[in-house]
């Protein structure tokens, strides 16, 4: 146990010497911001206009998420690389899913044939009915 | 050679802790994962509108309700990071054990809301909206599972007074956790 400690007074050293040239962010306050936002993107979609939807569901996860991820996970307050690690790998997997996009999301035209895939009828109509469909024993 | 235990918080590299090195790295892995599971989801989503039919069913005050138990999950889980810098373990060990128990409701309501889409035949094999659906709320929640778990052990530890730096490494994997879940909300719950 004393050999813990020994260990474990200069990690907390270091640990505190580490963040004690920042001030803490009012987390209580991020936090009532992100239960707002919150809401916002629950009552938003209720309206039910596409745009509104956009905006409320996904503009605010976005936004949500970057106040998680500063005030929280303290990114701007990482070393520099810290960010350009993190978003390297965020480019290179939307790079990714550009370039396939257009293979998966285009069914048709002479270069974009697929193989027919079958659906039974019941998963065809979608819906309640495809979940029973797909129950019925073969 | 030196005999002492080597601790990720006093070794660096690349003039960081290399414990929190590891769990950056993690975290951008991570990414790719997640990133790429949300990625195909929205591809199919925006090809096969008849998503949307399969989407209407998912009910989105549970879905809001776990966001709203995340949101809380992750203040504690800040709140003890700071407790920790201050070198109080005893109050960082208290509040991990609220973010443990903020992991385990999250579970419980996850549990109770797949037993009742289960129970009227949307298996993970009705429809791939629901293949989508189970495998990425399946994923986020085996990280839920091994967030809860790993902040158990630094909870124990915390509550001695050792080891007080792991509490900010959990800290930072249990937000992303947390960011996962405010992309997965909208894209499961809200975009019927």
């Amino acid at each position: 146990m004393a050999k813990e400690h020994a260990h474990a007074h200069p990690v907390e050293h270091a640990h505190s010497a580490q963040h004690s040239d920042h001030a803490h962010p009012n987390y209580i306050k991020i936090y009532w911001i992100l239960l707002a936002l919150l809401v916002v993107s629950m009552i938003g979609p209720e309206f039910e206009i596409q745009v509104v939807t956009l905006i409320t569901a996904f503009g605010v996860a976005l936004v949500k998420a970057y106040l998680v991820v500063k005030n929280f996970m303290h990114l701007n307050l990482e070393k520099r690389y810290v960010v350009y690690m993190v978003s390297t790998c965020l480019i290179f997997m939307l790079l990714f899913f550009a370039a396939v996009a257009p293979d998966v999301m285009k069914q048709e035209g002479s270069g974009w044939i697929k193989p027919k895939v079958n659906v039974p009828a019941a998963a065809a109509d979608h819906g309640v009915e495809a979940a029973h469909g797909a129950e019925q024993p073969h | 050679m030196s005999a002492a235990k080597p601790i990720a918080n006093l070794r660096t590299a690349a003039e960081m802790p290399t414990g929190k090195l590891a769990v950056w790295w993690i975290i951008a892995s991570e990414i790719v994962i997640f990133g790429g599971l949300l990625a195909s989801y929205i591809m199919y989503r925006l090809a096969h509108p008849e998503f949307a039919v399969d989407a209407a069913v998912t009910n989105t005050f549970i879905g809001g309700f776990n966001t709203l138990v995340l949101l809380t999950s992750s203040l504690s889980a800040v709140l003890a990071h700071q407790a920790a810098v201050e070198n109080d373990g005893k109050k960082a060990a208290r509040l991990l054990l609220y973010t443990a128990a903020g992991a385990v409701t999250f579970l419980v309501v996850k549990s109770i809301e797949w037993t009742m889409e289960i129970s009227h035949g949307y298996t993970i094999t009705a429809s791939p909206f629901w293949s989508f659906y189970y495998t990425a709320a399946g994923l986020h929640a085996a990280h839920v599972i091994a967030g809860a778990i790993i902040m158990l052990f630094v909870a124990k530890d915390a509550a001695k007074g050792l080891e007080l730096h792991r509490v900010e490494l959990i800290g930072i994997y249990w937000h992303f956790v947390d960011v996962v879940w405010i992309f997965l909300f909208p894209l499961l719950y809200i975009a019927k």
